[in-house]
């Protein structure tokens, strides 16, 4: 069929490369191996910063397609789309994936239809298929109960949108050489339905979707005021704070912080769970996390069925100890 | 204005069981929802027609039974709803749904806005709503949090993402996918479950909508699932109490040993 590279969709926040780019080189390099094929990083943006671009080749690409125009500045599905479905119908690659993130999860399901390609969404392990070099994408679904391996035999390209932190960025490597190809798509591809009038930062240092650590509160802390007591500890772990469906729906904390089913999924490197119980809806967003440590007063609560380490006692009691140890750790 | 919300029955999922010889989901014994994120959609829906007029349709593809989740919308102040059931469709994966539920819009003599939930508890792939807007060649906003305005043909909205929030301008007809944040779900009142029981829901097939049979189902769906298992939990907790003074000092040094241990710190 002749389809050829394995793309991977880079993305830019303020004219800056992110993060999941560099972590979907560490898939791409992973795959592009195993079909020995080019890796090729698309980056859609108004205009780029030269050193993150070569960066991308640093860290794996063969190519780096750069995408430019003023209407590309920030993610919008009608441009977006147009441009990668033209790039697609150009270039014929075998595989694309995407960060499972606003822009991915919104731009990939929208270009997979007119594609006619098969799409999975937010998997947390891809690899190749020996005998047919058919892209294997393994997800978990039902509230992460169970792990769907899923394939796509019969269309290309194959696409998959690869959950935030579920794999490390691939490091730099210096010296290596790649190409960077550059491509202003004409005026009718760039036509928006869709205006970006204003944008309202998160006032937290970081979003919990980014944040190598998460502190979450859960019923167990009582009442909003409390909240003050766990402050020092997200402080002296650079967290995001997270929070239970009931603590946001008792208005304790706001629903961008609520990990779980319906609100975030989160894959940190340490999740620290306070008062949290456990319940289904909960694990569902936060199971995933590389190492996690709970503190309930309940010993049986389901919490520590999913943690690596857990102190049974009061979070009013052990996260002020904890703070002080940090403290002193840190001299 | 015609509002329609896309729905989906699920199970509910702190029940849910699987058989691992087949990969599916035993559904017997399971009680059946409305997919709770569909609930803020639906709630969007009712509160703008209450604002600007006009009628909410509720549509819902799947088994019979999936019937039962569209009286509950109707119990909720859904205007009208209509069951898209043929089995045709089963199998059919996010590709060929939203081919099948773009039709349905089409047979409804369109949409001005389409409400989707964020995503369904079950599948979890959020991937239907930009699907259907994808084959109907319309603009999607996804993550809405918030709808500040409607006036004329142009909403302007709030989208949550990754670094806070955007505030949109979206001309109509439009698709959304709502989070959380945008609605307090009402519940059904005891009129509204009287209406929902005598309302006529009609049930619209692969013929009715005129589809090509290649195009759903398996045959017409992209993926394939290949293989279901149990993820593997290989955490084992360690433990500590932490009652007294002496056990939470301990605890707590245990802990930060355990966290530079894991080069965590």
């Amino acid at each position: 069929m002749g389809h050829s590279g394995v793309w991977v969709l880079a993305e830019q926040f303020d004219g800056h490369v992110q993060r999941i780019s560099y972590e979907l080189l560490t898939r791409g390099l992973d795959l592009a191996a195993k079909r020995k094929a080019k890796l090729m990083a698309v980056l859609f943006g108004e205009r780029f910063d030269e050193g993150e671009l070569q960066e991308l080749i640093d860290r794996g690409a063969d190519e780096v397609l750069a995408v430019a125009a003023p209407e590309l500045a920030h993610f919008l599905v009608e441009p977006y789309g147009r441009c990668l479905l033209e790039l697609i119908r150009k270039n014929q690659p075998q595989i694309i994936i995407a960060g499972a993130t606003s822009t991915g999860r919104t731009l990939m399901p929208y270009v997979a239809i007119r594609a006619n390609a098969g799409l999975t969404a937010d998997c947390t392990v891809l690899d190749i298929e020996p005998e047919t070099g058919n892209l294997l994408q393994t997800r978990p679904a039902i509230g992460g109960n169970i792990m769907a391996t899923i394939k796509t035999p019969n269309h290309r390209p194959q696409m998959a949108t690869v959950r935030p932190r579920s794999t490390k960025p691939a490091p730099v490597q210096a010296g290596r050489q790649g190409k960077i190809t550059r491509w202003q798509p004409p005026k009718e591809l760039l036509g928006s339905r869709i205006r970006r009038r204003q944008f309202i930062a998160n006032t937290e240092k970081h979003g919990l979707a980014e944040a190598d650590t998460v502190v979450t509160v859960g019923r167990g802390i009582k009442k909003a005021e409390n909240l003050k007591i766990v402050t020092p500890l997200v402080a002296a772990l650079d967290a995001a704070l997270g929070a239970t469906r009931d603590v946001v729906d008792r208005g304790w904390l706001s629903y961008p912080h609520q990990v779980g089913l319906s609100g975030k999924t989160v894959s940190p490197k340490l999740y620290v769970a306070l008062g949290v119980s456990g319940s289904i809806q909960h694990l569902a967003g936060m199971q995933s996390s590389e190492t996690i440590v709970a503190v309930n007063s309940d010993p049986d609560a389901q919490i520590f069925k999913v943690a690596d380490f857990g102190i049974v006692g009061s979070l009013f009691d052990v996260v002020p100890a904890v703070v002080k140890k940090l403290e002193e750790a840190k001299g | 204005m015609r509002i329609v919300v896309p729905i989906k029955q699920v199970p509910e999922t702190a029940a849910v069981r699987m058989d691992e010889a087949t990969g599916t989901m035993i559904r017997e014994g399971v009680e059946a929802i409305i997919n709770p994120l569909d609930l803020y959609a639906i709630e969007l829906a009712i509160r703008l027609r209450e604002g600007s007029g006009g009628e909410v349709v509720a549509i819902s593809m799947g088994p019979p039974k999936a019937m039962t989740a569209l009286r509950e919308a109707i119990a909720m102040g859904v205007d009208r709803a209509v069951l898209i059931s043929d089995k045709a469709f089963a199998g059919c994966d996010t590709w060929a749904t939203s081919y099948v539920l773009a039709a349905a819009m089409g047979k409804l003599g369109g949409a001005d806005l389409i409400l989707c939930g964020e995503r369904a508890t079950d599948g979890d792939t959020g991937q239907v709503g930009p699907g259907i807007a994808s084959f109907l060649d319309l603009p999607v906003a996804s993550y809405v949090s918030k709808v500040d305005s409607v006036s004329g043909n142009t909403l302007v909205l709030h989208r949550l993402i990754e670094e806070g929030y955007e505030v949109l301008e979206v001309d109509l007809p439009a698709v959304l996918t709502v989070v959380k944040e945008v609605a307090d779900p009402r519940l059904p009142t005891l009129r509204g479950k009287q209406k929902a029981r005598a309302a006529d829901v009609p049930t619209w097939t692969l013929k009715d909508l005129g589809l090509d049979p290649k195009k759903v189902g398996l045959e017409g769906s992209p993926t394939r699932v290949v293989k279901i298992f149990r993820p593997q939990v290989a955490r084992h907790c360690r433990k500590v109490q932490a009652l007294d003074d002496a056990a939470i000092g301990a605890a707590a040094d245990e802990l930060v040993a355990f966290l530079k241990e894991k080069q965590l710190l």
